[in-house]
């Protein structure tokens, strides 16, 4: 099929950007998105032009690297892909294509359709995790996890951090990813003990790195390749309520009692 | 030649870790301080490394070059993870992980790194549930186990078919905690391009940051490399498409010997190449194998589709060939199978080379449901690529590269060749011998990372005196020019061809050459084209754009560059070793279409030592001794 694509080309962080026209001849429904930008770079290349950078890696949908805006669409038509795994077969002749990057404050852009998601690592080094040092666990299967609940958390851990719910967000809020953090966490027995201080500093850390807030739109879980609900984000709002609370109450002094 | 003592702990093999243990120096806490560590990678091994060192006290610099080291290639793996839990009743034990696992690797692993990795797989899933990991459980409430290759327990443990992902994020986890501590300087967009040496010691790195085209030096007492696995070579792999050998190779010519560089893993279960244009291959997890069956029609050109055709005239070749082990025979002998039957001109789909994975029978047995909870996500991804439903008729599958057993040469501290240079996870050559078994490459990575790297690296530091260094030296300017010098000569070739298309056409000399089926002409000749192939890259290769900005061609040029290096030392490997073992099957050597090893000749580790540009690398021998385990003839029959 013939395709014309618009694409943004960017030379760095701090310069003007701009839509750029290409028609591609040749292209094949079997081929991924991501290979149909091979071929336009294959072509560009040999045509003597600077190719189109686009970040990606594993083209399976589980890096999180790929971050396209198709038509408007993060990671484009398919529910439930990221943009390495949607299909050409997806579009048909004649198609115009308008591919640009994520667009929100905190993920500067780099270059053409490359962003750096760094304030997500900042997002996780703020509270998203367990401490715990190697090597003094306990053994696995003393901690008894109902299935039900593990199977809750893992919906959230599936997460790959793409940006896409970033993207899709009329306030680019990340809350689908922070929420999908603190669920997963949150709903562990393992996660307990720092339950209230992750959520109070994750979402501080949100605000700092200049995302905006949710509105609950909803657009983030129909943006998401891993079809992560929006209720993670309920979870928390409620966490971070609570944490809130309990920070507010006076603290009892040791032997006052 | 190099001196190749693996320094193997003496005494009983089930002691030597805990021996050597307690024999290893230490850095006592407040002295750890003022020692800096380099982890280059920040996949399974490289983010679990630094995430325990920085825990003892070191100050430790972690470098990747994506925007996260959560999006390093540990995050594809799919199946899960082998521990000797034992939570099964079903006879599994520490030994047991250990017999497969050399088995597997067709008794071409060292005993006793190998043993290690078995005793501390069960410490490395206590790790992770700690971290959160949420591994799959029963109605219980206790950790669920499956069935892999090469092993007749079930003794993986997994997430979903995301197992990678999650253990990854538990690694991640735990170094974001360390950078919020200042414990861990992350650097991301940093590609290393080659490692420093003073006074024969690895003190530090050369980098380029991939955002800005800075090139920059660091200084450390002490030099992890775990930068993965090699399979990019064949150009099409399972591999993601930025996985590279660059800091391995790079190390390689600055002194580190490379092992085994011919072990490949061609996995057997990936969906087929559809057309020219194909980047990459995409695995279906080995823990469809479980429920799956692999077969191809019994008559040559039988075109009909897989519906039609009965069952008496159907060839379950796994199951017939080897009853013992079915459908979960090892990667490197399902896979030879699959070929064996596609060139028999019995293979399915297009150009005939596939043959089918069929859930027909499980789905009749368990219902759709039970399937789609055990396997949803891998049949989603199926349909997505290939737009059939796997539920409705088979998979068609065809065996692709997947992993390098072969690597930097380390010794049981995991050192290499040149002190201070560590190597873990897939980039070292340590455990796996010839063949690896499914779900313990995750395993490696992180018994690497957490548990024998934090104790080895001590003791190295704690055992050598070392002057200070900082990055003003000669050797860390005179490292940063040629990395320069390299990048420039690579921009200002200004040819006709793209990278890709030389990456591709040395991608189809080693699949036709150097892949599953291997002969002393083909690699002959191999050895004569990819010189060729080289020439011509840099004469006539083409990158665009300069060095002082992002530019992904130029990335990709200084890769391929390696490659063309790495591919003709596989191929030089591949001929001298003039036997069959694992996933290297020269044809010359076969017994009833199996392997055939030759252990009186070719019971060692070869190490290949660099020895200049243009010259014939040498080859070092470290003999396999094997103190517990009787050498015998591989049978899964």
């Amino acid at each position: 099929m013939k395709l014309t694509l618009k694409v943004w080309r960017q030379a760095g962080p701090n310069v003007a950007g701009a839509l750029e026209s290409h028609v591609l001849d040749g292209v094949e429904a079997d081929m991924s998105f991501l290979e149909m930008f091979d071929m336009l770079n294959e072509e560009l290349t040999m045509a003597g032009k600077e190719p189109v950078a686009f970040s990606h890696d594993c083209r399976e949908g589980i890096c999180g690297s790929c971050a396209m805006m198709i038509n408007g669409q993060a990671h484009g038509p398919w529910k439930g892909a990221a943009a390495c795994q949607l299909h050409m077969r997806a579009f048909k002749d004649g198609d115009e294509i308008v591919v640009e990057p994520w667009r929100a404050t905190a993920f500067p852009i780099v270059k053409d359709l490359v962003v750096n998601r760094g304030s997500f690592d900042r997002i996780i080094q703020a509270g998203g995790y367990i401490s715990v040092n190697t090597g003094g666990a306990r053994d696995a299967n003393e901690i008894l996890i109902g299935k039900d609940t593990v199977e809750h958390a893992m919906d959230a851990a599936a997460c790959i951090a793409c940006g896409a719910c970033v993207a899709a967000c009329p306030n680019a809020s990340a809350s689908l990813f922070t929420g999908a953090k603190i669920t997963h966490l949150g709903d562990l027995p393992q996660g307990q003990p720092e339950r209230d201080k992750r959520a109070l500093a994750m979402v501080e850390q949100m605000d700092i790195e200049g995302f905006g807030h949710c509105t609950l739109v909803g657009e983030c879980q129909e943006a998401c390749p891993k079809e992560i609900s929006i209720d993670v984000i309920r979870r928390m709002n409620r966490d971070y309520i609570v944490a809130s609370a309990k920070r507010e109450e006076p603290r009892a002094v040791a032997g006052s009692s | 030649m190099l001196d190749l003592n693996a320094k193997i702990p003496a005494g009983p093999l089930e002691a030597k870790w805990d021996q050597h243990r307690f024999s290893m120096k230490l850095v006592n806490p407040a002295n750890k301080r003022r020692h800096h560590v380099i982890v280059v990678g920040g996949g399974l091994a490289g983010a679990s490394a630094a995430a325990s060192m920085a825990e003892l006290g070191y100050r430790v610099s972690c470098f990747v070059y994506h925007d996260s080291p959560r999006r390093a290639h540990s995050i594809a793996a799919q199946g899960g993870i082998n521990a000797a839990k034992n939570y099964q009743n079903d006879g599994d034990s520490i030994k047991r992980l250990f017999y497969d696992t050399i088995k597997g690797g067709d008794f071409r692993a060292r005993e006793a790194n190998v043993y290690r990795l078995a005793q501390v797989s069960v410490n490395i899933i206590d790790q992770c549930v700690a971290q959160g990991v949420p591994f799959a459980r029963e109605y219980g409430g206790l950790l669920a186990n499956r069935s892999f290759g090469g092993a007749q327990v079930s003794r993986t443990f997994y997430a979903r078919g995301q197992t990678g992902q999650q253990l990854l994020i538990g690694a991640y986890h735990s170094l974001e905690r360390q950078v919020a501590l200042g414990n861990v300087q992350q650097h991301t967009y940093e590609e290393m391009l080659d490692v420093v040496l003073v006074d024969g010691r690895a003190r530090g790195i050369v980098t380029r940051n991939l955002q800005t085209g800075a090139i920059t030096s660091h200084a450390a007492d002490a030099v992890v490399l775990a930068t993965g696995g090699y399979g990019n070579v064949f150009y099409l792999s399972t591999n993601a498409l930025l996985c590279n050998a660059t800091a391995i190779w790079r190390a390689h010519k600055k002194g580190a010997a490379f092992a085994n560089p011919c072990y490949t893993q061609i996995h057997p279960t990936c969906i087929p190449v559809s057309g020219e244009h194909q980047s990459k291959l995409t695995l279906m997890s080995e823990s469809l194998r479980n429920d799956g069956r692999v077969w191809v029609p019994l008559a040559r050109g039988d075109n009909r589709a897989p519906g039609a055709i009965p069952e008496a005239e159907r060839d379950y070749f796994l199951e017939r060939k080897y009853p013992s082990f079915g459908n979960l025979a090892p990667r490197d002998i399902a896979s030879r199978a699959a070929k064996e039957a596609c060139d028999d001109g019995r293979g399915v789909g297009p150009g005939g080379l596939g043959v089918y994975l069929d859930f027909a029978d499980a789905i009749k047995r368990l219902g759709q449901q039970v399937v789609a909870e055990r396997y949803g996500n891998l049949f989603d991804m199926y349909q997505r690529i290939t737009d059939e439903n796997p539920y409705k008729q088979p998979m068609r599958i065809y065996p692709a590269v997947h992993y390098t057993m072969g690597g930097l040469w380390v010794d049981y501290n995991l050192m290499s060749t040149i002190p201070g240079l560590h190597v873990a996870g897939e980039a070292n050559f340590s455990d796996h011998g010839a063949n690896r078994l499914g779900a313990s490459a995750l395993m490696q990575g992180l018994a690497d990372g957490y548990f024998v790297l934090p104790n080895t690296i001590g003791d190295y530091i704690a055992s050598n005196k070392m002057a200070p260094v900082d990055v003003s030296q000669p050797a860390f300017k005179e490292a940063e020019a040629d990395v320069r010098a390299g990048q420039q000569k690579l921009l200002d070739i200004r040819g006709k061809r793209t990278v890709d298309s030389i990456h591709k056409e040395l991608g189809q000399i080693m699949w036709n050459k150097c892949g599953m089926a291997r002969t002393r002409e083909g690699l002959q000749e191999a050895l004569q084209l990819i010189p060729a192939l080289r020439e011509e890259f840099w004469s006539n290769v083409n990158v665009p754009g300069s060095g002082d900005t992002l530019n992904q061609s130029l990335e990709k040029a200084g890769r391929v560059a390696d490659f063309l290096e790495l591919g003709e030392l596989m191929c030089r490997d591949a001929l001298h070793r003039e036997e069959s073992c694992g996933g290297h099957f020269r044809v010359e050597y076969q017994e009833e279409g199996e392997a055939k090893r030759n252990d009186d000749e070719f019971a060692y580790v070869a190490a290949w030592e660099y020895a200049g540009a243009g010259a014939t690398p040498i080859l070092n021998k470290e003999p396999l001794v094997y103190e517990t385990v009787h050498l015998s003839t591989r049978s899964y029959k």
